[in-house]
């Protein structure tokens, strides 16, 4: 249905895997989970994922097995559709509408809009899509939290009083019941036994309370545990009732003998904040979902036995998007003091890389280092990366660290560390892109006025590092932005409103640039046949291109642009340009000041990291105004400048037809959004594509779900 | 209110002593407690909680456990003896020796078909030994079979054909009927560099069903099945000791308490809906201690609990009590219901009460002028004029200062002993000649001439001598008419010499004309034991407060209820005021406003003006703040009568001396606190 040559912007993976309760089967072969708009389908012993269920045209927000079929599968979405799939095979097999919009589904009840748990009834039909009417509405005022609903299979409703009546359902009565002491009691998740009269609850400050006698008026009465310390994010029962499972911060499973309450073990080291437990039906694996974007599969509370790694979406990207050269994996920051290798082709985290290589504590207001700035060199062997801490009312901290590539563990082993290479925070930093590799240089910009060069001096004893082999200066102005030439004959260094241009060989001033009245945002040279040029655009809304071999501004056009980057396999640049609310992407060549190709609202709000990647597979396309994309795939994030959440959700798209669209603000379930950040992907819709892109939803209008 | 100089007392070292054992009589609804001085409190559970009686320790006296026989009370202790009290003359009234060694527990049949009652106690030598509760006395009846090891705990089975007795490593149970052990229960020795150590079962309790309970020094509550033997759960609730355990009478609840100062609660839970597959489940955590919980008792509604941090807790168990209602609130008992102090109100002595011996302090003296909150400079030190060390073994009961501070009495069980003080030399003379009559006293009052003496004696009769400057001698002996028995425990002889009021925990109050040497009138009974009585000095009304905070003005000339004690029980006190957990301890005039009535109890102070309104059930009754950011013309609008002061907290004792100023005697919990030996050691999160 896409017209030919038509390029939009597809979610290209990275979408959160933790947002709902993972499911696994009866078999415990597979792991379903929520991924965005689709259901992934992992298998629990090699990690892999092996389905893609593919449909719902929103997020999914719960997952179910069919009780009565063990193969099949339902999944709700915001979309207002309630899916049954065969899990197996990967194919839908029926879809239900309903009026309202799905947050959650648990045994046959969905929170809608309002909040409300109604009991949907599935009417049992052979056409594919039935509409379901009947829905009856359970309990109002629930929680939007689905932690916060709980099923127990002994509270069933007596069947002399209503054979409708849906299994008891059980939510706290009323969260500020205790709430007078102004404890931080405030109800977190729930659990109900499967056989016995008692339901868990957990709390925000770290208790679980088991309550008994729950279905008398008055004589209820609780048990409190203690060991968390901070709130119980997940509770769960085995399914024969032994034991508890509960989750929170400490990244620690606690497993409690039911009855036994004193006696306790514990999985610690789990990595990262546990947000659901989830118990396979027989009992043998339990699944954690992690705030990193990470499922661990453990067997019978013992051993961790696979590990499904998602994107990891940390509180915010403070490094720019970069390829790896030799992965062509993008790196950028994953979880605290971590960078993160992540294979874009195959949406899987390859590894994490421990940065910081400090113990990470967790404590509110506690200043982490954090990775600000990664570099590579051109062809892959070095990576450069700057950690900084800033304690309040002090200077900060900063370490600038290089990695060297080790061909045997195929991984950066650390080289040099410097610390405090500057007395000020790195504005900049970039490796020279000399194509002989053998003199690598990295120049770092610094807000306390210099940029310094770093060498590899050619030593003769072992283990050579890295030292400072110049300083320089402009007038005492800071430098803001570097860049070398595509040769690396030529370094350029804004100092504000001055592009400065020096010669690496011999450190020397060749010549001052400036576009007055405001300071250069953005520097790029050229690549292969435009190597000539120096881009650059000014704070004051000027995209500008200078001929380095005339010393002069070749044209300059007047454009609010907020990112600017060029393709190191094409001559081609993209410059970001966002106006009102909304972003524009034009691709051209700097040789002249006519666009190759623009796209008009790529996204809402503003793109603040985006990367050129190259394609395993070079694409032949003769279109003219996709033909930019036939070498690379350009990734970007956007960012909701106003939230600043940590949970987002990063929708996927397919791998194989991935067309070029936009970027989605989701609103999760509790009808705020939190959606910030989004991996999208530039792809070039090419025939043999078009029959996927049927089913592939281009989802514009979520974006003004807000 | 009226702005008075306030002398702040705090040089009052009372130091009340651990609580040892405690025993709860159902059908009276009295809990008998049971101190580490040997000192017993009956505390009358229906009549909020109101502490009735006291008899003193003894030295050498150390109760062990305590155990009810009907309306008898009986006490074992670690000398070998076996003690019944006199409730009603508030001393031992026998003691029969065991021959066991130390006894570690006391346990009687809670109900007997048969007429004489079965008693037992567990020796340090390994016997239990079966009494007979005779009519006036107990006698030995037989010996259990011997066993190895002290016996530390003994519980009845309801039948009263099997006894469970805890011991060192183990528990036994015994047949009553042939005296043989039937099971040998093995306790399991706590983990660690504890595995060494004998544990030790503290306490134990047997069950209608034949479950046995038990708490060791392991730090486990096991529940055993009694029938086979076997051992049905263990519960490890602490890592030090389980001291105590009770259980409710319905057996649906159980309470331990443990060193950590925590009382764990368990409950017999169906695990399931249908109310089948009953099981003990552990519920409810209360920390209401800090230190050793060493005596529980599991009433209907409440958890009572008791321990090394002195302090009586009354913890209401909310699924069994109306929410937010008085019964629902957490009492803790800190303090006696009765004054330790005397103050002679013209010489400015203060005399405080300790269980071995009196302290007589002269106040400080201030001339500064300052304004109302300002603390003055201090021109003479308080000091501490006597220390006086009572001779025998019996502890203090009673003492009072003479108005004038010029005459000193104090009572023991056995001794009353009087003392005339020269105030300007500070020397102490012992009367040596007393009168026959005068052996001891519940109760000591001087009249406000100094002239007289009024000693509350047996059968609630009240002994009264004169004091002449060499002797003293005994004029005649008040009895009432009613014929009762119960102590006398409060006195007040009016300010003009004529009237003499007393109160006995019968709740009688009963007015004597001194004039006349005979019973004037006797006070409607109230049903509410009367905490403080005073007779107005001009009006010659009497005030008496009750344990449920009424107050009752009457009037001694009409002999009827006075007007505004009539409006006041219509309109109802305010219930904040009702809410108030602890009694009024004595009510007091001010002779500049005659309209004042003053009175204290332990956190607050008040003065009733009974010449301003009442105060609506809507009306605040704490508004002296509000009250004074009001301006005038409001301010009336806004007045009643009941204007308290929060500023003093734990009073001992509030005052008002001749001079218009006002001893207030303020003991700190805290610095109680700090004199406790070190609580065992908690690891704490974050430490």
């Amino acid at each position: 249905m896409v017209e030919h040559g038509d390029i939009r912007v597809v979610h290209r993976g990275g979408s959160k895997i933790n947002s709902r309760e993972p499911v696994v089967t009866n078999d415990s072969r597979f792991l379903l989970c929520a991924s965005g708009e689709r259901v992934k389908v992992f298998s629990t012993s090699t990690e892999e994922c092996v389905h893609d269920l593919r449909g719902h045209t929103d997020l999914v927000t719960g997952v179910l097995l069919r009780p009565t079929n063990h193969l099949q599968v339902y999944s709700c979405s915001v979309d207002g559709t309630v899916r049954l799939w065969d899990f197996t095979d990967g194919i839908l097999i029926k879809v239900q509408t309903c009026s309202w919009l799905m947050f959650d589904i648990v045994c046959m009840c969905v929170c809608a809009e309002l909040f409300q748990l109604v009991a949907v009834h599935l009417p049992q039909s052979g056409d594919q899509l039935v509409e379901a009417q009947e829905l009856s509405a359970v309990l109002s005022n629930v929680s939007s939290n689905p932690a916060a609903t709980g099923f127990g299979r002994g509270v069933r409703a007596p069947p002399l009083r209503s054979p409708n009546a849906p299994p008891g359902a059980i939510t706290y009565p009323k969260t500020d019941k205790d709430n007078k002491k102004g404890g931080k009691n405030t109800l977190m998740c729930i659990a109900c036994h499967p056989k016995d009269d008692c339901i868990a609850t957990g709390h925000e400050d770290g208790k679980i309370r088991l309550w008994r006698n729950f279905n008398h008026k008055k004589e209820y009465t609780y048990t409190t545990l203690h060991w968390h310390h901070n709130a119980v994010s997940s509770l769960r029962f085995t399914p024969e009732g032994t034991n508890l499972l509960s989750g929170g911060l400490e990244s620690v499973l606690v497993q409690w003998r039911y009855n036994q309450e004193s006696e306790r073990d514990f999985l610690p080291r789990l990595g990262s904040a546990i947000t659901h437990i989830a118990v396979s039906p027989d009992g043998t694996l339990f699944c954690t979902s992690h705030s990193d974007n990470k499922i661990t599969i453990i067997q019978s509370c013992v051993k961790v036995s696979a590990v499904i790694q998602g994107l990891v979406n940390g509180e915010s990207v403070r490094t720019d998007l970069m390829v790896d050269p030799r992965s062509k994996s993008l790196v950028l920051n994953g979880k605290p003091g971590h960078l993160q290798f992540y294979s874009l082709q195959r949406d899987k985290l390859l590894y994490n890389l421990d940065i910081v290589q400090q113990e990470y504590i967790h404590e509110l207001g506690l200043q982490q280092f954090e990775v600000v700035k990664v570099a590579f060199d051109a062809p892959g062997n070095w990576m450069a990366t700057v950690e900084e801490r800033k304690p309040k009312a002090a200077e900060p901290e900063i370490n600038l660290k290089l990695w060297a590539f080790d061909e045997q563990t195929q991984s950066f082993v650390l080289n040099t560390t410097v610390s405090a290479p500057h007395e000020a925070q790195i504005t900049s930093m970039c490796f020279s892109q000399a194509a002989d590799g053998q003199t690598s240089m990295l120049v770092s910009a610094s807000e306390d006025g210099h940029f310094k060069a770093w060498q590899l001096p050619r030593s003769a004893y072992e283990g050579p590092s890295w030292s400072c082999d110049f300083v320089g200066d402009y007038r005492g102005l800071a430098p803001q932005c570097c860049c070398f030439s595509a040769d690396g004959s030529l370094l350029a260094v804004s100092f504000q409103e001055v592009v400065t241009v020096w010669s690496p060989a011999s450190w020397e001033l060749l010549t001052t640039l400036s576009q007055p009245p405001k300071a250069i945002r953005d520097l790029c040279f050229g690549r292969l046949g435009c190597s000539k040029y120096l881009m650059g655009t000014t704070a004051s809304n000027l995209l500008c291109c200078w001929n380095l071999l005339t010393c002069s501004l070749e044209w300059s056009t007047s454009m609010d642009v907020s990112l600017l980057l060029s393709d190191p396999l094409t001559e081609n640049m993209a410059a970001f340009c966002c106006q009102a609310e909304s972003t524009d992407l034009f691709v051209f060549k700097p040789s002249e000041p006519r666009p190759v190709a623009s796209l008009k609202a790529v996204c809402s709000g503003k793109v603040t990291r985006a990367v050129f990647a190259p394609r395993e597979e070079m694409l032949e396309s003769c279109e003219e105004s996709s033909q930019w994309l036939n070498r690379s795939q350009l990734y970007f994030l956007t960012q909701h400048m106003l939230l600043q959440s940590p949970a987002h959700v990063l929708p996927s798209t397919s791998v194989l037809c991935s067309m070029f669209v936009e970027s989605l603000l989701v609103s999760v379930a509790d009808g705020r959004s939190v959606v910030h950040e989004h991996l999208v992907h530039v792809f070039l819709n090419n025939s043999h594509s078009d029959h996927l892109c049927l089913t592939l939803n281009v989802s514009q209008q979520n974006t003004h779900r807000l | 209110m009226g702005e008075f100089k306030v002398h702040r007392v705090r040089f009052f070292d009372y130091m009340p002593a651990a609580i040892r054992a405690m025993a709860f009589n159902r059908r009276t609804e009295r809990l008998a407690l049971a101190r580490a001085d040997g000192a017993l409190e009956i505390f009358n559970f229906a009549d909020n909680y109101f502490q009735e009686k006291v008899i003193p320790g003894q030295d050498g006296r150390a109760v062990e456990a305590l155990c009810w026989v009907g309306r008898r009370l009986f006490s074992a202790g670690l000398n070998g003896e076996i003690t019944e009290y006199d409730l009603e003359n508030l001393r031992p009234r026998y003691t029969v020796e065991a021959y066991g060694g130390p006894i570690w527990t006391i346990s009687a049949v809670a109900y007997s078909l048969s007429g004489c009652v079965p008693c037992q106690v567990g020796c340090e030598d390994g016997t239990v030994k079966m009494f007979e509760v005779l009519e006036d006395r107990i006698q030995f009846q037989r010996n259990l079979d011997r066993q190895k090891g002290r016996i530390i705990s003994l519980c009845w089975h309801p039948s009263a054909s099997l006894i469970a007795a805890g011991m060192m490593d183990m528990i036994r149970i015994f047949d009553v009927e042939t005296g043989r052990a039937t099971h040998r229960l093995l306790v399991e020795r706590g983990v660690g560099a504890s595995k060494s150590k004998e544990v030790v079962v503290w306490s134990i309790a047997f069950l209608s069903d034949h479950t046995i309970i038990s708490g060791d020094s392991a730090g486990k509550v096991q529940i055993w099945d009694g029938l086979t033997g076997t051992l049905a759960r263990t519960h490890l609730v602490t890592k030090w000791d389980v001291l105590a355990l009770s259980v409710s009478q319905d057996e649906s609840s159980l309470v331990a308490g443990t060193s950590e100062g925590t009382v764990v609660q368990f409950q017999f839970l169906s695990s399931t809906l249908d109310g089948q597959n009953k099981d003990w489940v552990r519920t409810r955590t209360f920390k209401n201690h800090s230190h050793d919980v060493r005596a529980l008792v599991h009433t209907e509604t409440a958890v009572v609990s008791g321990g090394m941090d002195t302090q009586l807790v009354v913890r209401p168990l909310l699924d069994k009590v109306e929410k937010n209602t008085q019964e629902s609130a957490m009492r803790k008992m800190a303090f006696p219901h009765r004054s330790l102090v005397c103050c002679a109100k013209k010489a400015g002595l203060l005399l405080f009460q300790f269980p071995d011996h009196l302290e007589l302090w002269r106040l400080g003296e201030s001339d500064g002028h300052g304004n109302p909150g300002d603390s003055l400079p201090v021109k003479r030190k308080p000091e501490k004029l006597i220390q006086l060390k009572r001779k025998g073994e019996d502890h203090i009961c009673c003492s009072a200062l003479s108005p004038c501070g010029g005459w000193l009495a104090y009572s023991t069980v056995t001794s009353f002993r009087l003392y005339r003080l020269q105030n300007n030399t500070i020397s102490i003379t012992k009367v040596s000649k007393l009168p026959k009559d005068l052996r001891s006293a519940h109760q000591l009052c001087f009249s406000t001439d100094s002239s007289r003496l009024f000693a509350s004696s047996i059968n609630s009769s009240v002994v009264v001598v004169a004091l002449n400057q060499p002797e003293c001698k005994y004029l005649h002996t008040l009895k009432p008419k009613s014929g009762s028995r119960e102590p006398v425990h409060l006195l007040f002889a009016s300010e003009d010499g004529k009237w003499l009021a007393t109160a006995n925990t019968a709740c009688e109050v009963q007015v004597y004309n001194l004039d006349k040497i005979k019973l004037h009138c006797t006070v409607p009974v109230y049903g509410s034991c009367p905490t403080a009585i005073a007779i107005h000095p001009t009006s010659s009304n009497l005030v008496v407060v009750h344990a449920d905070q009424q107050i009752f003005e009457y009037s001694l000339v009409q002999k009827e209820y006075t007007e505004w004690s009539r409006r006041l029980q219509k309109q109802g006190l305010h219930s904040l005021w009702l809410e108030r957990d602890t009694p009024i301890t004595h009510v007091t005039f001010n002779p500049k406003h005659p309209a004042h009535i003053i009175l204290h109890d332990m956190f607050m102070f008040c003065v009733i003006d009974q010449s301003l309104p009442l105060p609506e059930a809507k009306t605040r009754l704490f508004n002296q703040m509000i009250l004074r950011s009001l301006p005038e013309p409001m301010r009336i609008l806004h007045r009643h009568a009941f204007k308290m002061c929060k500023t003093f907290q734990n009073l001992m004792c509030v005052r008002l001396l001749e001079d218009h100023s006002l001893v207030v005697v303020e003991r700190p919990l805290l610095d109680i606190m700090s004199q406790l030996p070190a609580p065992v050691r908690q690891k704490r999160f974050a430490t």
